[in-house]
């Protein structure tokens, strides 16, 4: 497979999809690609197959050996999974892009591929940094050239610290569901689901289909406050349906859902053996009197998902605080970033669903084709007015759903003193209150310079928001709950954190085999004030040569 | 109703093989991360903390959190859940960095 746009860094055969594909006919070597599709999820794969059908050359990079993103994570085929679709919903949707991928044939797969960095190389070039290997240990760094970025990057879970949330046993709800989709495996026999988001049914629907016994399902808001945004739950009633359709499973499988209430303590000494599930406020304090234990070995939780944005806020692009709490893109109408030439679809323009990321990917390719110059067929215009339409609608659902389920501020009130909130690192609540009461931390930087909490592995996925929570209460901003780039009471703006120069480890060896003239410094974001060369910044990069300790 | 995830899926994988756990015997299907083979022998620990020693598996299953790491084939800070289990493999617990014998 010709891939010669990365030949300088790859005289191998790259690491490519175990999937058939074919080059793209009009693809000379040594030529740019059209457009670098980053993520193979909902929003990538469509953007990734629409442009192709447009004429487009398209290299479409992920992580994952196969296509199909988080949502969509099929078990390997090895295991010889005979029904796939008995984890997914919505199976016929991503049936019909790999349809139409297979058909355009136009697309390069790079399966394998973990992107690092996006470097604007012109004004019309850009080039896509990754290091390949299913860990992306591979030390071959691959760089592919193109004329127009697509960010696809979708989304990971967030999570909210609690008493012995790092006990084994204890896993992400989007974790659970992941390991179950993929490998065909469960993290116990007795599951407790608990947190706070629609992701939580969809992964007590799946756990209990797959045999595992789920005695709860333990949500932080009440359900009822859906019934305050029924205009955009009327205009969205696919939504409707797939909360019915989870909501049965559960009654089938006698799983109980417990509204206002959050797991505030795992009990266990090398692995979980019980969580206790107290009553909430309406601000998530827990109610004094009401824990309840339940026996289980295994806990799934998350609080919904926060955008993946680093490639995107790494070159600039300017973000948006979301109603629940995270950090999105700023796009325009037609899916492009505020920095021109790259366009975002999906979660990272704010968490909302595959369907929503398919639109989305669609309308993306639609506005690379025209900036590109290539016209599309008179006949599509009524097709992508449509398109905005339903992008415009799931939008406002997805809206709603992230006001309805934005952490309320009273959440910190569930951690101990020696709860570790930094789970790589090791930093306790108590060390976090103390750099922030005691020595003046007013955001999630400042914190992390004090007390190393976001410098480890993860770089702040795992932390990042609970941590941003705890500065900012000082602030007199709790209720924000953890919003990247929101303003403080005294007006100033904590630098958002998802500012992560390598998105992801890269060994020495990798840095060291790139071309000479290649800046490996990541490219400076004009509307921050932080620094690239911020005191962290060395330390930020991990290698799996040497973690960072 | 389906008791196990294989038997939701009508899974019909290749002949299973053998990784070990710390010497001990885990079976592997093909296909499998490491972290799904452990999983799936009730193993959920494979890793003590640098600072605490304290017990660590998968958490974030898709390879963003880094808790997996795994010392696998004497090589350490693997992430258990993105590495496709191979017959053979040895996994042993990791420690800390995993670099003790640099004596860093």
């Amino acid at each position: 497979m010709p891939l010669s746009a990365s030949e300088a860094y790859e005289p191998h055969e790259p690491h490519a999809s175990h999937e058939p594909h074919a080059p793209h006919a009009s693809k000379e070597p040594g030529e740019p690609y059209d457009l670098a599709v980053i993520g193979a999820g909902s929003a990538g794969l469509a953007g990734a197959v629409t442009a192709s059908e447009l004429g487009l050359t398209v290299a479409l990079l992920d992580a994952s050996a196969h296509v199909g993103g988080q949502f969509y994570r099929t078990p390997e085929p090895a295991l010889g999974a005979a029904r796939p679709e008995a984890l997914h919903h919505d199976w016929a949707a991503f049936a019909d892009l790999r349809r139409r991928r297979q058909a355009t044939g136009g697309i390069t797969h790079l399966a394998g591929h973990h992107v690092w960095t996006v470097a604007r190389q012109s004004d019309e070039l850009w080039a896509v940094h990754a290091v390949t290997g299913a860990d992306g240990a591979g030390e071959r760094p691959v760089r592919v050239q193109a004329r127009a970025i697509l960010v696809a990057t979708g989304a990971y879970e967030r999570q909210l610290p609690f008493p012995g949330w790092t006990l084994p046993g204890v896993v992400g709800a989007g974790g659970a569901q992941a390991m179950l989709k993929s490998g065909l495996v469960l993290p116990g026999r007795r599951i407790v689901v608990a947190g706070s988001g629609p992701l939580l049914l969809a992964v007590a629907s799946s756990l209990a289909a797959a045999g595992a016994h789920v005695p709860a399902v333990v949500e932080a808001t009440g359900y009822l406050r859906y019934a305050r945004h029924h205009r955009a739950l009327a205009a969205n009633p696919h939504k409707l349906l797939e909360a019915v359709v989870h909501g049965s499973a559960l009654l089938r499988h006698r799983v109980r859902l417990r509204t206002r209430s959050a797991v505030t303590e795992v009990h266990g000494r090398e692995r979980v053996e019980a969580v206790t599930v107290s009553r909430l406020d309406g601000d998530w304090r827990p109610v004094p009197g009401t824990g309840r234990r339940i026996a289980c070995d295994a806990l799934a939780v998350g609080h919904g998902l926060a955008p993946q944005i680093d490639l995107a806020v790494g070159l600039g692009c300017a973000t948006r605080p979301t109603a629940d709490g995270t950090s999105a893109l700023v796009l325009d109408g037609h899916q492009e970033t505020s920095v021109p030439g790259v366009w975002a679809a999906g979660e990272t323009g704010g968490v909302g669903g595959a369907q929503l990321a398919r639109a989305e990917g669609e309308l993306a390719a639609y506005a690379v084709a025209a900036r590109l110059g290539v016209r599309a067929p008179r006949t599509e215009s009524a097709h992508v007015a449509r398109l905005r339409r339903r992008r415009d609608r799931m939008r406002s659902f997805a809206d709603a759903m992230a006001r309805a389920h934005a952490p309320g501020p009273g959440w910190p009130e569930w951690l101990a003193e020696d709860t570790d909130v930094c789970r790589c690192e090791e930093v306790t609540a108590g060390a976090i209150r103390e750099a922030v009461a005691d020595l003046g931390a007013r955001d999630a930087r400042t914190v992390k310079l004090l007390t190393r909490a976001g410098m480890g592995w993860c770089q702040g996925r795992m932390c990042g928001a609970a941590v941003a929570c705890l500065a900012a209460g000082a602030n007199g901003a709790a209720g924000a709950a953890g919003v990247a780039g929101a303003a403080g009471a005294d007006g100033a703006v904590a630098p958002p954190g998802e500012r992560r120069p390598l998105a992801v480890p890269v060994a020495l060896g990798a840095l060291a085999a790139l071309e000479p003239g290649e800046p490996p410094e990541p490219p400076t974001s004009p509307e921050s004030n932080d620094s690239p060369r911020s005191p962290e910044s060395p330390k930020s990069p991990k290698s799996p040569v040497e973690p960072d300790r | 109703m389906a008791r196990t995830p294989a038997e939701l899926v009508g899974a019909q994988p290749g002949p299973p093989f053998e990784i070990t756990m710390d010497g001990r015997t885990v079976t592997a299907l093909p296909g499998q991360s490491v972290a799904a083979a452990l999983w799936g022998a009730g193993i959920v620990a494979w890793r003590t903390t640098r600072v605490g020693g304290r017990p660590r598996g998968a958490f974030c299953g898709i390879g963003q959190c880094y808790d997996c790491l795994a010392t696998i084939n004497g090589e350490p800070n693997q992430r258990a859940c993105l590495v496709p289990a191979r017959p053979g493999d040895a996994v042993t617990t990791q420690e800390g960095h995993g670099r003790a014998a640099l004596g860093v």
